[in-house]
């Protein structure tokens, strides 16, 4: 099951920002400070955003729907709890396929 | 009610989890909740019993995902446990609130609340929906992992709220001495550890779903699709905007037919003289105008408070969220602005779950434009009157066009105003955007309804505290003094009122009002839809016969009600909106900015907008 679109992501690792509708995997790591985004919260505070609102490493991920603009937000299930979020946020999110 | 001896038992969980339909069923209280994250932004007491006759006092607070506050919300909360608000100390007892079917994040929130030293008992909330999925819980080993005993509860249905309590009471017996507080904001690698020990504890004590629930998957497939998902949302707004102004017309008849016969009766009753003038002029003629629009506010509110408990009210702002981001607005700003339909006033509220100060403010400052439920007896009855009821192209109707592009220039001068703020004003980056997607539910028909009869009351009230008084002074100033011997022309123009109306109009001429709709723009500083009960009781003291919208197309130019409604969109004319925002922000600072800029921009439109109507010839 790992046939995720591979043009945008490639290699088995990917960022949940680049993600489409139908992808899954399992959050390898969060990492907030590789991505140049426009942020207006430093990226240790906006790590833990995204881990109290359990963008955590093991959680599972499947990318649910996208807006109807420019595909942004993303709603996403992480561990059975759905969640918007922006695709900005998302690049600190990098994903592995889950082993099927 | 804070007598010694009643421990103190604090409400805290993840949003959305039923914290307050608990304290409601507890308490007997009357707080809002609704289906999405974020409905509570301020700390409520209330007081529970037992059938042994003690007594708990119960604390509902803000929702939050960890105790490190982000927003004012949130803070409330964490300053509500870890006692820091002035004059109250911590808790005596926390009840961690958590959503049965959802227990991942609010198992790590329950350690973080554990290191604060507080006993605790552990709530598995809407325990209904987690059977009827097949998720088993294995209480024991919870409550041995957590070390605080757990308990399960329907709180809509009022079940398990006796052995709540029961546990509740005895976890307060057990605090003797109050330990001091171990907690601390914890770094990420504790939140990591955190998360690993929930999710070992997910593992030993959950069985996951055997009937996963697919409702709610299976329903975003079409209301989160990009383009059957707009199409709804437009669909919906649309239906919305149909019911309120044809579904409510029979009502309304029957409402204006209803103070016709309550002034023929009293006129009847009433001795010839000033006191049927009030009685009659003022009174019922003044309150009736306003009264007539409960109908229509009632749909409305229906309409956004099955929105609210459904779960839809989160899908409609994933969809909105880019055209909310282009305007510089945040992306938690889209329910506190869809409130503010209804009213700015709860709108500008629950600005409080936005974390950075400068998009809070930005949302505050942009809501009033919104167009709220008291702006509805101004459009109706203006467009009643001067618009032609005829169709365009065939299909739509004329007045329907107008009232829709009054709401579409609230709505786009917001964003407009909000662009302003955040890309010129206030340049910075964008805040992160996270939001639950709860799962849908079927409207709770006793939430919707008592919601309802609350609103029906506030408008019937406000009709009586506000409106009613300001009737009698506009009455009495309409009609005193009364014109010196041989006067000509009417003898309101005579009056307090008419002086002073034509003493302002010059001021107003530029923007075509005559000196009726100045005076009536004086009591209508309280309220907007007192303006309405002002023409109201002003035509008839002048004189005139018959429905106000009947009076208005004979004496109101075309460009003169056009320049009103522009007026309309913008005018700061609320009371209740400056006082919420001074509460907001602490300070005059920006009511004063407010009611600046809203009046700056009314004068331009209506400017605007009767200049061009005369130069297009429309009168
Ligand atoms: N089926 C079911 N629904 C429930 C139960 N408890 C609450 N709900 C529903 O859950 C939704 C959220 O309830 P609220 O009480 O507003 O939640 P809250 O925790 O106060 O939320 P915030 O104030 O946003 O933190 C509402 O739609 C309730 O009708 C329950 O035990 N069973
Ligand atoms: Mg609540």
């Amino acid at each position: 099951m790992s046939d995720h679109s591979a043009a945008k992501a490639p290699g088995p690792v990917y960022r949940l920002g680049d993600a489409h509708p139908g992808d899954r995997g399992v959050i390898l790591e969060v990492r907030t400070s590789a991505t140049g985004s426009s942020e207006a919260v430093d990226p240790a505070e906006l790590e833990l955003r995204l881990l109290e609102f359990g963008f955590v490493e093991g959680a599972r991920v499947e990318v649910l729907h996208e807006g109807p603009l420019g595909g942004n937000p993303i709603a996403v299930k992480v561990d059975g709890m759905r969640v918007a979020l922006r695709r900005g946020e998302a690049m600190n999110v990098i994903l592995t396929p889950e082993a099927a | 009610m804070t007598a010694p001896g009643i421990a103190t038992v604090a409400l805290v969980g993840n949003p959305n989890c039923g914290k307050t339909v608990l304290f409601n069923a507890l308490t007997g209280g009357r707080q809002k909740v609704a289906n999405y994250a974020g409905v509570t932004v301020e700390r409520k007491e209330g007081l529970a019993s037992l059938p042994s006759g003690r007594r708990l006092r119960i604390l509902d607070l803000p929702g939050t995902y960890s105790l490190r506050a982000r927003s004012p919300d949130e803070a409330i909360t964490r300053d509500a446990v870890l006692g820091r608000l002035a004059g109250e100390p911590a808790p005596d007892v926390i009840l961690c609130v958590a959503d049965a079917t959802n227990l991942g994040l609010v198992l790590r929130l329950a350690l973080e609340l554990k290191s604060t030293g507080l006993p605790m008992v552990f709530v598995l909330n809407m325990i209904d929906i987690a059977e009827r999925q097949g998720i088993v819980i294995d209480v024991e080993a919870l409550s041995r992992e957590l070390g605080a005993p757990v308990t399960a509860t329907v709180a809509t249905r009022k079940r398990g709220l006796e052995a709540l309590l029961e546990l509740a009471a005895a976890q307060a017996d057990r605090r003797a001495a109050a330990p001091p507080s171990g907690w601390r904001e914890p770094t990420a690698s504790e939140v990591r550890a955190a998360h690993r020990q929930a999710r070992d504890l997910m593992r030993t004590a959950v069985r996951p779903p055997s009937r996963p629930d697919t409702l709610t998957g299976r329903l975003d497939s079409l209301l989160l699709h990009p383009v059957g998902g707009v199409a709804v949302l437009l669909g919906l707004l649309f239906l919305m905007f149909q019911a309120v102004f044809t579904w409510a017309a029979p009502a309304q008849d029957l409402i204006e037919a209803g103070f016709a016969a309550l002034g023929v009766g009293a006129e009847a009753i009433l001795p010839d003289g000033w006191m049927t003038g009030l009685v009659v002029d003022g009174l019922i003629a003044g309150v009736g105008s306003v009264l007539v629009f409960l109908p229509q506010i009632l749909i409305l509110f229906l309409f956004i408070l099955l929105l609210e408990d459904s779960g839809y009210m989160a899908r409609a702002a994933f969809l909105m969220d880019r055209i909310m981001g282009g305007a510089g607005l945040h992306g938690r700003a889209f329910i506190p602005l869809l409130s503010s339909f209804a009213c700015a006033v709860p709108g500008i509220m629950s600005t409080r779950v936005i974390d950075s100060r400068r998009d809070r403010l930005t949302t505050i400052l942009t809501a009033p434009l919104m167009t709220c439920s008291a702006r509805i007896p101004v459009y109706t009855l203006i467009i009643g009157a001067l618009i032609p009821n005829r169709t365009v192209g065939g299909v739509l109707s004329l007045q329907g066009l107008v009232m829709f592009s009054l709401y579409a220039a609230g709505i786009l001068s917001a964003l407009g105003v909000a662009f302003l703020i955040r890309k010129v004003f206030w340049r910075g980056g964008s805040e992160p955007f996270m939001m639950q997607l709860p799962d849908y539910k079927r409207p709770e028909p006793g939430n919707v309804l008592r919601n309802l009869g609350q609103k029906a009351w506030a408008f019937i009230s406000r009709a009586g505290r506000i409106i009613l008084p300001l009737m009698v002074l506009v009455w009495a100033l309409s009609s005193w003094p009364a014109p010196p011997e041989g006067a000509e022309g009417p003898a309101i123009a005579y009056s307090a009122a008419g002086r002073l109306g034509h003493w302002l109009q010059p001021i107003f001429a530029p923007i075509g009002f005559s000196w009726e709709m100045v005076v009536a723009l004086i009591p209508g500083m309280a309220a907007r839809e007192v303006a309405v009960a002002a023409l109201g009781a002003i035509y008839a003291v002048g004189g005139e016969e018959g429905a106000l919208a009947g009076i208005l197309a004979r004496q109101w130019s075309l460009a003169s009600g056009l320049a009103f409604l522009a007026w309309y969109v913008f005018a700061p004319q609320c009371i209740a909106t400056l006082a919420v925002v001074r509460r907001e922000t602490g300070g005059w600072l920006w009511p004063t900015v407010m009611f600046g800029y809203m009046l700056g921009l009314a004068y331009a439109a209506a400017f605007l907008v009767f200049q061009a109507s005369r130069a297009l010839g429309l009168s």
